[in-house]
């Protein structure tokens, strides 16, 4: 569930984040551009999502906040001071890693400690921050165990808990879930959230699995080729994608192929207005939603363009995905699961595609009805 | 049938274990007989030539000259190796089988070659920085080069090097700090076991410090052979039974933390 709709709202619970600003960062590995000038300002307390496909430059943008690596142009500033040159450990930032990352030679809670006995943190007062921060992450009980007698989702909450107790100015996540099966992902990416709401810290989060990003970000950035494509709440760039390529990397989408007339793409007789109002005429690929496509069934078959027949039916819980043949293509289209059992594998079907705003791609390869 | 496999396993396990203890133990138990004997065949047993050991300062001397350049050695290779290793592992990967050609090297070279090698240098050494046999430690250095980095190789890859310094410095460890307080500690059954074969290897040289002129534990051995052999056999019991406790200490130390982790897993 998505708590916020409009970015950085102000909470009642959270501390003073603080700004965190990329400024026209690049990176390029012997010739290779990972990042290709990322500029990106997170507000105080702010959680925002970079997702991409792998190789997109997402990693390496935080890898460069975090001081890992050194950037090739561009600065990183936190809270209004210039940190580009500060090496990683003094940057007082907390990080997450996709690896397992405690030391496996302390327990959880040495683990939590560490960073506070490197800032000269008391002995009482790291100890009691130590279980404090245990007790958020819900790990109390095994304050004393080893890495190795945690589980994957454990040593993750032990990390996030370890990269907290310095108070860090920044929270970076480098894909800290992907490591770990599908229940305990989702659990842990709302714990998170809430511990990330809780605290208040300015968090920078990297990830390839669009449900994560879009579940608990603020806002995310849609990356390609070390450039952000769209940056915006999740609503936003999942409902109104800026480019084809966030259209096709952020949910599922069918590519049909159609005509541009007079500011609407025409698809199989049926006019979609769209979201590039100044695309000229001539052949297109319209990206449609599965759940701008609604399905009716057909009482005798009239051939036409829409009609087709149900090949499968993937049931994804409340709702279903429909795949239907229509001869020449395949149309995904997602409906409540009730709607979809009306319509099992075999049947012919009726589609209708809702006049949603579309996103057109214009392939040089595509064009066959000139 | 799983039974019997085993069994097969077990007996099979048992006589490697008693060929090999054989080959390890009946020189050494000849030694001790040969070192306990009297002047003749009829002689009672005696320990005479073992008490003899503190007796001969050269002796004394050389044992306590050996045991120093053993630590000495060790201390220098950890300073040397380990950071490089740590550093090449994680910055210039590009480097590492250059360094490690260069580390086996000494490997492929005969001892030999390798003095006569060292010699000009030694000569200079002895003439411009001091006479001390401690010098021999350089020497050496370069003699436990292949087996240390062999062994620190394995401890660093078992360990995922780049994240946990990297998780570190994040936490605000300075490089010194993830040295000493996170790379050691995760490989210190490496580190104990380069060090252990770098102080059995300092016992138990002889070619350098003979051709190089000077007198350490081996070389002493073989003067105390002219004047005794029961003596020079006894001090090289000595020296091999005093390598075998090093090992079985080093081989415990390395282990507490795992055993209490499995204790408490027991629990």
């Amino acid at each position: 569930m998505v708590s916020s709709s409009s970015g950085a709202s102000s909470r009642p619970s959270a501390r003073a984040g603080v700004e965190v600003r990329l400024e026209d960062l690049k990176r390029r590995y012997a010739g290779v551009t990972a990042l290709d000038g990322l500029s990106l300002t997170l507000a105080p307390g702010e959680l925002v999502a970079l997702l991409g496909p792998s190789g997109c430059g997402k990693t390496t943008a935080l890898r460069l906040v975090a001081g890992l690596e050194e950037t090739d142009g561009g600065r990183v500033v936190f809270g209004g001071e210039d940190v580009t040159n500060v090496p990683a450990n003094k940057r007082e930032i907390g990080m997450v890693f996709q690896a397992y990352s405690l030391f496996p030679h302390m327990t959880a809670m040495q683990n939590v400690a560490f960073g506070m006995q490197l800032h000269r943190v008391g002995v009482a007062e790291r100890r009691k921050r130590a279980s404090d921060m245990l007790e958020l992450v819900g790990l109390s009980p095994h304050a004393h165990k080893y890495a190795h007698q945690l589980s994957g989702g454990q040593q993750q909450r032990v990390a996030l808990a370890r990269a907290l107790a310095i108070k860090p100015k920044v929270l970076l996540l480098d894909e800290p879930l992907s490591a770990l099966d599908a229940k305990v992902r989702a659990r842990l990416r709302d714990e998170i959230r809430r511990v990330q709401l809780e605290v208040g810290t300015t968090t920078l989060f990297v990830t390839h699995d669009q449900e994560e990003a879009l579940a608990i970000a603020d806002r995310v950035g849609v990356m390609q080729s070390g450039r952000l494509e769209q940056l915006g709440p999740p609503m936003t760039v999942y409902s109104r994608p800026a480019t084809p390529f966030v259209a096709s990397f952020v949910g599922l989408t069918n590519r049909l192929n159609g005509v541009v007339r007079d500011g609407a793409v025409e698809v199989r007789g049926t006019r979609l207005p769209l979201v590039q109002t100044d695309a000229t005429n001539g052949p297109a690929v319209a990206l449609v939603r599965p759940e701008a496509v609604t399905l009716a069934g057909e009482g005798d078959s009239t051939p036409g363009p829409l009609n087709g027949t149900v090949i499968a039916t993937a049931f994804l819980g409340a709702t279903s995905r429909v795949t239907v043949d229509l001869g020449d293509v395949t149309v995904l289209a997602q409906l409540a699961t009730s709607d979809a059992a009306a319509h099992p594998a075999g049947t012919r079907v009726r589609l209708a595609l809702r006049p949603d705003p579309v996103l057109i791609e214009r392939d040089e390869a595509a064009p066959d009805h000139a | 049938m799983n039974s019997a496999r085993r069994l097969r396993l077990r007996i099979f396990r048992i006589t490697v274990f008693l060929v090999m203890g054989a080959f390890f133990l009946v020189p050494i138990g000849a030694m001790f007989e040969f070192s306990t004997r009297g002047n003749s065949l009829t002689a009672p047993r005696t320990l005479d030539t073992w008490t003899a050991i503190i007796k001969v300062p050269d002796l004394v001397q050389a044992i306590s000259v050996s045991l120093q350049l053993a630590v000495i050695t060790s201390v220098a290779m950890l300073a040397l190796l380990l950071p490089t290793m740590v550093w090449v592992r994680l910055r210039l990967p590009a480097l590492r089988r250059i360094i490690e050609f260069i580390c086996l090297l000494p490997l492929t070279v005969p001892a030999i070659a390798l003095v006569v090698g060292m010699v000009p240098l030694y000569r200079w050494i002895k003439i411009n920085v001091s006479e001390s046999i401690l010098m021999l430690a350089f020497a050496y250095l370069v003699l436990v080069l292949p087996y240390s980095y062999r062994t620190l190789d394995a401890g660093l890859a078992s360990i995922d090097l780049k994240t946990l310094t990297e998780a570190a410095r994040s936490l605000g460890a300075g490089w010194g700090t993830v040295m000493l307080r996170v790379v050691v500690p995760n490989m210190s059954t490496a580190i104990l076991n380069a060090c252990l074969l770098s102080v059995a290897l300092v016992l138990g040289e002889f070619t350098f410090a003979n051709l190089l002129l000077y007198e350490n534990l081996q070389v002493a051995i073989l003067y105390q052979s002219f004047v005794s052999a029961g003596t020079s056999i006894a001090v090289a019991v000595a020296a091999l039974m005093f390598a075998f406790v090093l090992l079985l200490i080093l081989s415990f130390v390395g282990r507490p933390r795992e055993r209490v982790a499995r204790a408490e897993e027991a629990a």
